[in-house]
């Protein structure tokens, strides 16, 4: 039993790490203040689960749902291109709300609020993932071999060029760099990565509904980059280790349910705040907000 | 080399730049002078792109390229620095020149596949060019640790590195000790001799007037004089306009 409890943590781990390593590309990389970080992982998730319940094999719709979600990402990066700061944060905090009320709404797809059950567990080359366990060892290949990608990506002097713009987007167009297609790359790579995140939630799950895609789904997220440090990898490790675990006691206080949600909330909100008034930069960040 | 022909910038209405038009050549140093608000820094931003034109045009050894994107004029050969510090803070030395010097970091899969190199001669050119302006010893530090006068030198090191026709210097001395502006003075004529064209922004007149060929007068967005250093520094309308009592 408590095996049981204990691999479902390390599964949320692995996906929620996955979902910090990428929004640190669009918000730690390249200085973009990306709320819609939520839209793409729902992309992600709904794309999946819908190959899925229409048979397609595991492998497909799991690259579909990255691709689609770096499709997405390309797309909002398109009228986005010249806002910044808060503004920018406004449009794709807009991009969650939109995705979210089509997910809620195109019932004909997705079914609305009554949600998509019955996705199946995958199987690759004649393994099946349906065992918790196996199904960690997937996540947690999949998240590593991401972090890998990443890190060569924000490592390269590709990654330079993110971390230039972000630090003064103006002087990095007069040295020659193409900032517009830089940024898209930034949004779309991050978005890959959340879409191939959703995938896995909603193979884990095996059951999606879009009360999970809510700007309250975005703000652990954002909570883990934030204390992780933004441009930080491995600040942000540490920092989606301690988030997933922290709110769990609650669980063995004894606390009735509704109030167990709440509580979750409150925690997270109070370490955003002790962090920012505390440690602005976060563990391992190198970057200060704003 | 560049060519600007009756350039007009207004910002509501404040005439910032008002038919504005002069000419600089290959391999000289030209200084562009003028009280503060004359609209110097503003002539800047329109050649590289940065603020867009009312009117007028510019010219860059045979092409237009008015209203060009800044990324395009760059990529044509005009780099620049900023009358502010625009360093990437939270980079090193190193990678801040290195982003000057490399032109294929923005290309995704040559990145990805690790083809995308800082080599032995890349390293050599910010090895030498550290040298110059006498900072080897901060390669690795991060742009913002570095001192006021410090971040100016990896700046005008940075401008020089990347690969460039016409090299535009928004006050490059302001803000730095006179031992350094002997330096970045001697700089700027190695450059030139070496067939650098260089067009300036500076207030200090002793250095201007040391190093530049032709000097360029503004004033309320416009050129009230232009000559050889020696006839500017003699001209009524410019003494009037900058100099004031200081010649008297």
């Amino acid at each position: 039993m408590i095996e049981a409890y204990l691999m479902h943590l390390a599964i949320l781990i692995f996906i929620y790490l996955l979902l910090a390593i990428s929004l640190q590309i669009s918000m730690g990389f390249t200085g973009l203040f990306n709320l819609g970080h939520i839209a793409f992982y729902c992309i992600g998730a709904y794309v999946s689960a819908l190959l899925a319940l229409n048979g397609f094999p595991f492998w497909l719709s799991f690259i579909s749902a990255g691709i689609s979600a770096l499709v997405f990402g390309f797309f909002i990066a398109l009228p986005t291109n010249k806002l910044k700061d808060d503004y920018l944060a406004l449009a794709t905090l807009a991009f969650t709300f939109v995705i979210y009320a089509i997910a809620l709404n195109w019932t004909s797809l997705t079914r609305g609020p009554l949600g998509l059950p019955g996705i199946p567990r995958p199987s690759l080359f004649g393994i099946s993932f349906s065992s918790n366990l196996s199904f960690l060892f997937l996540t947690a290949f999949v998240t590593l071999a991401s972090l890998f990608i990443i890190k060569r990506i924000v490592d390269s002097p590709f990654g330079k060029v993110l971390e230039a713009i972000r630090d003064d987007e103006t002087a990095a167009r007069v040295l020659g760099k193409n900032v517009f297609k830089m940024k898209s790359y930034a949004l779309a790579i991050s978005a890959f990565f959340a879409g191939i995140a959703g995938s896995l939630y909603a193979y884990y799950i095996t059951f999606i509904d879009p009360s999970s895609f809510t700007l309250l789904q975005l703000i652990p997220v954002l909570t883990i980059v934030i204390i992780g440090g933004l441009a930080s990898l491995k600040g942000t490790i540490i920092a989606t280790i301690l988030i997933v675990l922290l709110p769990e006691p609650l669980r063995f206080i004894g606390f009735p349910s509704s109030i167990v949600g709440p509580m979750r909330q409150i925690i997270y909100a109070l370490i955003l705040l002790l962090i920012l008034i505390y440690k602005p930069k976060g563990f391992y960040g190198k970057v200060e907000l704003g | 080399m560049l060519k600007i022909k009756n350039l007009k910038k207004y910002f509501g209405g404040v005439k910032a730049v008002d038919g504005c038009s002069f000419e600089v050549k290959k391999n000289t140093i030209t200084a562009l002078i003028g009280p503060n608000g004359a609209g110097k820094s503003t002539v800047f931003n329109l050649i590289s792109g940065i603020l867009k034109a009312d009117d007028g045009k510019i010219v860059f050894n045979g092409r237009e390229i008015t209203n060009e994107k800044p990324e395009k004029i760059s990529s044509l050969g005009i780099s620049r620095l900023f009358q502010q510090t625009r360093l990437f803070n939270n980079l090193t030395v190193k990678e801040n020149l290195n982003l000057a010097l490399e032109q294929e970091d923005t290309k995704f899969w040559k990145n990805f596949f690790g083809k995308v190199k800082l080599n032995r001669g890349k390293e050599k050119k910010i090895d030498e060019i550290l040298k110059l302006v006498n900072m080897e010893k901060f390669k690795n530090r991060l742009a913002r640790e570095l001192s006021y006068g410090q971040k100016r030198l990896v700046e005008i090191a940075r401008a020089i590195l990347k690969p460039h026709k016409l090299l535009m210097l928004d006050e490059p001395v302001a803000g730095v000790n006179p031992k350094l502006r002997k330096e970045i003075a001697k700089i700027l004529k190695k450059l030139n001799k070496e067939g650098d064209t260089i067009l300036l922004i500076e207030h200090d007149m002793n250095f201007t007037l040391k190093i530049a060929d032709e000097v360029i007068v503004m004033d309320n967005g416009k050129v009230i004089a232009k000559g050889k250093p020696k006839e500017i520094k003699n001209n009524p309308k410019v003494i009037e306009a900058y100099l004031g009592e200081t010649k008297k």
